[in-house]
């Protein structure tokens, strides 16, 4: 029930922020921080009652009793459906990475949200909900509905407190991610179809249909199904176009969730259902999937570099830090696996910290463009230095999270493709370059006196050490996340390994 | 004919006899609040007979079938006739002026369509879908002020007219060639038939096909939806889409099983090719519709399609026949609070029936637009509404049959519907306009009500669907 009740603590918790606005117009704020921090508490209180032996347990992909949690019970049994949901450490920490950058997200809004403000807090905790769902959910119908539902309050926080072309931004990003999710719902569909012919059997339980035989050219097609949606949702060159828009154009706390979170869905799916699913199909496809990665990669960077708009030059960043999830995916060893998931919680963090000082740079300058900035730092030095933090973090300074991660890909990728691995190198260092343009063009440089604004202040600046001190943590001790994952793609490799009966 | 022929009859001697007696009443008191309540009593009395008539489940004369699935099908579409009964009330009572035929026109169309769904022989068959259409000629035509209505009305009539006559001589080829009117019996005597005079069977065949799939607007047959959805009332827009189309679907999915017809390849890619133009054709002109009537005009010939495609994939399984109780029923359900929350939000104004006028409706009426949002979501597929689950329905038995050509253009039909269906919605949660318009009126309980039942019983379909697929399995 455990992981049930996470869902629905939010989704409650939602319509209480709703109501909540009635008594007043700061009280949903509250009240939403107050349902984040209750499911986060939860959480920690029924993971300390469980040996912490069982966390460091490699799982059996295809056994359920073997993940830390497994739940499940019949929903529409005429289809096989089931409320199916079960956690291992990869979940797990993606759980954590949700609650934690929610709590985020809900600080982000406190001030930036003026109307509507029940509203705006259901909306943001209900995607929260749908993101546990998908992290959570292992049942192929279960996986798929959070899947798309959870884009409908996302697309209501784009539509509603956008910026000033939201109705575009907020289109494109549901057309791209229902488009490419409705192939993945024909390839869920075609998958159950096949595990019905062969064994008789209804299901579209994860552990049934991991061993499903497929003939090779089915299987090409299903995988290409799964493969399109997730990296649409990652998002993978080229099938980034939405990203930098709804970015660009979402309130300051949809951008941390977007960026945080949403985007590690699709990384997420590929490490659990695009390659256990077809591991063999996967292996073929690999070097096409490499590819894109590493254009993604070098593509973002460049494109990064010619943004005039803070917002939108993080947007292409992301683009390009995504792009070395896919490639480390897609290396599919146990040092490229690990960097992949460090990327996923590093990247979560880095970025959701620069999109709310975008944020907060927006609600006090009124403009996101960096030509109108400058000098920024004068003006507001904690703020500067936060930022500079972030943005070094985000460029992968040794010693911070990110570059663990990127460290561990490229050194992964290394043993599958030395040319790509150069190529992919070339993204640190333009990485440095839009960084520290960045940082330049909007807080050194000539301060312009005439301002006055406020700096950060303390809940600002609290939300803001959360992050560094999780940076911080990842890069200077990353061993308990490794660990944690650790199982987990082991799990998973031993497993691709002896359906397609060739070590990689 | 005996006592339980009469009483698996039931629901059609209800309909006739409030008929009768709306009638009746209109010549000794004209009163439409009167009419208003017998109608709505007749309704209520049908829907109880469609329960009770099912333990008499059986052939009445040659003409009619009651089984089940009929009856289960005449419950939905007077349940609907309810719904439109209630929008009504709103649109057709101004002070002053008499009304009452409108409701005896509603109540003759319903028992067409009751009718049309249990018919088993083509006397029936055009019976039932004659008195339907006639009935809602008139219906269309309704408000005397206006043009829109009138035209809409006569290009119903003409064209319907040519359908029919297309129907009858579909109906005469096919009698030639088997010597048949019932559809078992011309299932039994095509096949041999087919054999000595392929033409003749399958010219029939297909001009049955068409008559009928001009009533339920697929492509090619399609020109006339846009218009009359616009010009006529709301309230007998919504009755058209649902009643009307359902019923013709029904009885055509009656007469391709019953008279086997899944058997002749070059029917099978007629339909294919139907059915693939409805979901692109249809999805594609929607795009641009400005006015929300006209474009579930568009949407619906796209549904249409959709469901083309499950009747293309029956082979006689299980699976396919509840697939259409199950499309059609969330179809129904998804039109009949589009169709409510446009009549109660635009009233019979053509103007407000404008996308543009729906623009902030969430901050105006919250009930009203949530409803909208939901039908909308539902129309589009999306989970967790009754219209995911009969996409998943009609996806299923695509990839089950491997149909994968009808099933690329039902992907790419159902993404190009995304755009139009989200532009609704975006209009209504635009905050722009907030201040500007005011507050649309008094509240309204029964259209808030019927906003809210609707509401929950697509999400009911959709979230929690084993009860109603056990039901739809045991039809």
């Amino acid at each position: 029930m455990l992981m049930i009740n996470l869902i629905l603590i939010l989704i409650v918790g939602g319509f209480a922020a709703l109501i909540s606005e009635r008594f007043g117009q700061n009280i949903p704020r509250k009240v939403a921080l107050a349902v984040v921090m209750l499911d986060l508490v939860y959480l920690l209180l029924s993971l300390s009652v469980m040996p912490e032996l069982e966390l460091l347990q490699a799982p059996q992909p295809s056994d359920p009793q073997s993940w830390l949690m497994h739940y499940s019970r019949e929903w529409i049994p005429a289809f096989g459906i089931k409320i199916e949901l079960a956690v291992d450490g990869l979940s797990l920490l993606m759980v954590f990475l949700t609650l934690i950058l929610g709590a985020v997200a809900v600080s982000a809004s406190w001030t930036d949200v003026q109307v509507r403000r029940g509203f705006f807090e259901a909306n943001l905790l209900w995607t929260l909900a749908g993101v546990l769902g998908v992290f959570m959910a292992m049942d192929l119908f279960l996986f798929f509905l959070f899947w798309e539902v959870m884009l409908i309050p996302m697309y209501f926080m784009i539509a509603i407190w956008g910026h000033e072309n939201r109705g575009y931004a907020a289109m494109k990003f549901f057309i791209f991610t229902q488009v490419s999710g409705l192939l993945m719902l024909v390839s869920i569909l075609a998958l159950v179809a096949v595990h019905q012919s062969n064994t008789g059997v209804w299901t579209f339980s994860y552990f049934d249909l991991l061993n499903t035989q497929i003939a090779e050219q089915t299987a090409f097609w299903l995988m290409l199904g799964f493969f399109i949606a997730f990296v649409v949702k990652l998002p993978g060159f080229p099938f980034h176009t939405w990203l930098p828009d709804a970015h660009t154009q979402a309130p300051t706390a949809g951008s941390v969730i977007l960026a945080g979170v949403l985007l590690k869905t699709g990384a997420y799916g590929l490490i659990r259902f695009a390659v256990p699913l077809f591991p063999q199909a996967s292996i073929e496809f690999a070097p096409i999937a490499l590819w894109l990665g590493a254009a993604g990669v070098v593509y973002g960077a460049v494109l990064a570099f010619g943004q005039t708009d803070f917002k939108r030059l993080i947007a292409y960043s992301s683009v390009s830090h995504m792009g070395f999830v896919l490639l480390g995916v897609y290396a599919w060893n146990a040092l490229a696996l690990q960097g992949a998931v460090m990327q996923m919680v590093a990247h979560g963090f880095s970025t959701a910290a620069l999109f709310m000082i975008a944020g907060s740079l927006q609600e006090r300058l009124h403009t996101r463009d960096m030509r109108e900035m400058g000098g920024l730092w004068q003006n507001m030095p904690r703020m500067g230095a936060v930022a500079m933090f972030f943005v070094v973090a985000s460029l992968g300074l040794p010693g911070l999270g990110n570059f663990v991660a990127e460290f561990l890909i490229l050194l992964g990728l290394f043993q599958v493709d030395r040319w790509l691995t150069v190529i992919a190198s070339l993204g640190l260092i333009t990485g440095a370059a839009y960084s520290l343009l960045l940082m330049q063009r909007s807080f050194q440089g000539e301060p312009d006196e005439t301002r006055q604004l406020t700096d950060f202040g303390s809940r600002e600046m609290l939300t803001m050490a959360v992050m560094m001190i999780a940076l911080i943590g990842l890069g200077l001790y990353p061993q308990p996340v490794l660990d944690i994952a650790r199982p987990v793609v082991e799990g998973l490799l031993n497993f691709s390994a002896t359906v397609t009966g060739e070590l990689l | 004919m005996n006592a339980s022929q009469m009483q698996a009859l039931l629901p059609v001697l209800i309909l006739s006899l409030t008929a009768v007696v709306l009638m009746i009443q209109a010549s000794i008191k004209r009163d439409q609040k009167l009419a208003w309540i017998i109608s709505a009593l007749g309704f209520l009395c049908t829907l109880w007979a469609t329960g009770y008539a099912r333990e008499f489940a059986q052939p009445v004369t040659i003409l009619l079938q009651v089984d089940s699935w009929s009856l289960f099908f005449s419950a939905l579409v007077v349940f609907a006739a309810l719904v439109t009964l209630v929008l009504s009330r709103k649109s057709f009572s101004p002070e002053g002026e008499r009304k009452e035929e409108y409701y005896l026109l509603l109540v003759l169309s319903v028992l067409g369509a009751v009718v049309l769904i249990q018919s088993s022989h083509m006397v029936s068959l055009l019976l039932g879908m004659e008195l339907m259409g006639v009935a809602l000629y008139a219906m269309i035509a309704f408000p005397e002020k206006g043009l829109l209505p009138l035209e809409a009305a006569i290009k119903y009539l003409v064209l319907s007219a040519c359908a029919s006559a297309i129907l009858l001589f579909g109906f005469a080829l096919l009698y030639a060639a088997t010597g048949q009117l019932s559809y078992v019996g011309i299932g039994q005597q095509a096949a041999t038939a087919y054999l000595s005079n392929p033409l003749l069977v399958m010219a029939g065949t297909a001009m049955v096909i068409s008559g009928l799939a001009f009533k339920l607007s697929v492509v090619p047959f399609h020109m006339w939806t846009p218009d009359v959805y616009q010009g006529a009332p709301t309230p007998v827009t919504g009755f058209l889409a649902t009643v009307s189309k359902g019923a013709v679907f029904v009885a055509l999915t009656r007469f391709y099983m019953d008279a086997q017809l899944y058997q002749y390849q070059p029917l099978i890619t007629a339909l294919s090719i139907i059915a693939v133009a409805s979901m692109l054709i249809g999805n594609l002109l929607a795009l641009r519709q400005e006015d929300i009537k006209r474009l579930l005009a568009y949407s619906s010939i796209a549904h249409f399609g959709y469901l083309l495609v499950v009747l293309i994939t029956l082979t006689g399984t299980g699976m396919a026949s509840d697939a259409v109780t199950f499309y059609l029923a969330a179809y129904i359900l998804t039109s009949l609070a589009a169709f409510a929350v446009i009549a109660r939000v635009a009233g019979e104004d053509q103007h407000k029936t404008q996308i543009a006028a729906f623009e902030g409706l969430f901050w105006r009426d919250k009930i009203q637009a949530t409803a909208l949002t939901v039908a909308m979501l539902s129309f589009a597929g999306i989970p967790l509404t009754a219209g995911f689950m009969a996409k998943f329905y009609v996806v299923s038995l695509a990839i089950q049959g491997s149909y994968w050509f009808l099933l690329s253009a039902l992907v790419i039909g159902s993404a190009i519907a995304i755009y139009y269906y989200l532009r609704i919605i975006f209009s209504m949660s635009k905050t722009s306009v907030i201040d500007s318009v005011g507050d649309i009126g008094v509240q309204d309980y029964s259209a808030n009500l019927t906003a809210l039942l609707l509401t929950a019983l697509i999400l009911m379909l959709g979230s929690w669907p084993q009860p109603f697929i056990t039901f739809a399995g045991g039809l």
